[in-house]
């Protein structure tokens, strides 16, 4: 533990979890009133302005976060204060967290915490996002709230399950649960041409945990925790900063979504054909890094438009989907994963 | 007994969600690019910076046209308000020195509150005196005074009619 690596991880954090992954969020927000508007034939919104120039809308996330400051942050009578302020920096750190493991480039400089037990670190800190949503809930002394709280813990739990499923048909494919290691191994090639993504020999795979992670991350078509547009939920008695963290997690978890999906299904930060080894360094190496960022923009760009083009499910249909479609289909993937493993 | 109402069962690739959810993704991805690319398509005015115009048989604010001498054409017959369906317009007939006409206003108001812009006051005008195509929007006020329009705005807003009185229209 010497200082230089100390000072190398302190830069890594501030620049992967707080210029990446905030950035990201913040910009989320104006690209997902942007895209809204570009799919219903709007213009969006246009008119923060700072001495005439509007830059597209793009000073409106930093209106918006004005509001958020200097709006009252109202504690309702009756609440538990200890557990309602925990609650949405619980909804807010944990998918931060996830950032450390994984690896945005070829080596061990490129990523936090290069864990061999990444994807398991992943899995069990994605889990702790249902406490932001439980304990907002329930903290807020509201009715309402405590039902949007349950809601959301009975999505997330339902679809945890499959999303953790999921992978294990990857696992199986690659032998490790190392995103490093699973990023190297999508660089081999299948039959001398075709790159061994993830997306290639897990298709299944990777439209169940796209869909079991938009459930976890409760948007639309899995928005019934939260409702925003009508029924409300955990959220309900949040205001000012505290209801930006919830809605900000949101974004940031977009973003882990695709970082992961990315990693495990896209081939991380490999470039089909080029380096597979990631040991060229220079401009191949950049050119990795901005290759996963790409990834990560697309994959982004998919769960906004998929928000933006499907009404949302009814609350039995939710469950339906999670225990009776996505389990069985999940488990079904695994065992024909495993067989075929086993016989090549 | 009511109707039986046949509801077919979707078939599977239906229910299994892919197609349709592709398909979905296929229109608004459309509309995401072309709205992109160019700004084709788009509906939105941008209302204080652009407005649409009005068409021209618009009714908009009343106004009162003038002779060619400047005086005002009403000669407070009080047609227009026996035909206002809203009862917003309220004459006050008055003498006049001009012995072509033996009536004119002294006051001529109208309560825009009341008002449902019909332009039965205009069709019944037989002096070509009251009409709406000013081709203003009605603008908002922040108390019921402001909203009533006396004879002085009316007229202010009026330009020269050389129709005929109590005849046709030019």
């Amino acid at each position: 533990m010497d200082l230089t690596f100390l000072l190398l991880t302190l830069v890594k954090i501030v620049l992967i979890c707080f210029v990446f992954a905030m950035i990201m969020g913040a910009l989320l927000t104006w690209v997902e009133r942007k895209l809204s508007a570009a799919v219903h034939d709007r213009v969006g919104p246009n008119r923060a302005s700072i001495m005439g120039v509007t830059a597209m809308g793009l000073l409106h996330p930093i209106a918006d976060m004005i509001k958020a400051f200097t709006k009252e942050d109202f504690v309702p009578a009756g609440a538990n204060k200890a557990l309602f302020a925990l609650a949405p920096m619980l909804a807010m750190v944990p998918p931060l967290v996830v950032f450390a493991v994984v690896p945005f480039g070829p080596g061990p400089n490129f990523v936090i915490a290069p864990l061999d037990t990444g994807m398991l670190f992943i899995l069990a800190i994605g889990g702790l996002g249902i406490y932001g949503a439980a304990l907002g809930g329930w903290a807020s002394n509201n009715s309402f709230a405590l039902l949007g709280s349950l809601r959301a813990a009975a999505q997330m739990i339902s679809y945890e399950v499959s999303m953790g499923l999921n992978l294990v048909g990857i696992f199986l494919i690659f032998g490790t649960v190392s995103l490093s290691q699973i990023v190297l191994g999508q660089g081999e090639l299948l039959w001398g041409w075709l790159p061994m993504w993830g997306i290639v020999l897990q298709p299944v795979a990777f439209i169940l945990f796209l869909t079991a992670s938009m459930a976890e991350n409760k948007r639309a078509p899995f928005d019934l925790p939260e409702g925003e547009s009508e029924i409300l939920g955990y959220n309900l008695e949040y205001s000012s900063m505290r209801f930006a963290l919830f809605f900000l997690s949101e974004f940031v978890e977009i973003v882990v979504i695709a970082a992961v999906a990315a990693t495990l299904f896209f081939g991380g930060w490999q470039i089909p054909w080029v380096d597979p080894q990631g040991t060229a360094g220079g401009w191949i190496t950049a050119g990795q890094v901005a290759a996963f960022v790409g990834k990560v923009v697309f994959l982004c760009w998919v769960q906004m438009m998929i928000r933006w083009t499907l009404p949302r499910f009814r609350y039995d249909q939710v469950m339906t989907l999670g225990w009776k479609y996505l389990l069985p289909l999940s488990l079904a993937n695994i065992v024909v994963t495993a067989i075929v493993v086993a016989m090549l | 007994m009511g109707k039986l109402v046949e509801r077919p069962e979707p078939d599977v690739i239906i229910q299994s969600y892919l197609p349709e959810v592709w398909n979905g993704m296929k229109r608004t991805s459309r509309h995401f690019f072309a709205n992109l690319l160019m700004k084709k398509g788009i509906a939105t005015i941008q209302y204080p910076d652009e407005k649409v115009t009005y068409p021209p048989r618009f009714r908009g604010n009343h106004r009162l046209m003038h002779r060619e001498d400047g005086s005002v054409r009403c000669v407070a017959c009080y047609l227009c308000s026996t035909a206002c369906p809203a009862d917003c317009i309220h004459i006050v007939a008055g003498e006049t020195d001009d012995t072509d006409v033996e009536k004119a206003p002294t006051v001529f108001e109208i309560d825009h509150l009341r008002c449902i812009f019909c332009g039965f006051c205009e069709e019944a005008c037989p002096c070509d005196a009251i009409r709406l195509d000013s081709g203003e929007h009605r603008v908002p006020a922040f108390c019921r005074k402001d909203e009533m329009s006396g004879k002085e705005d009316l007229l202010s807003r009026g330009a020269p009619s050389v129709s005929k009185q109590g005849g046709e229209f030019k």
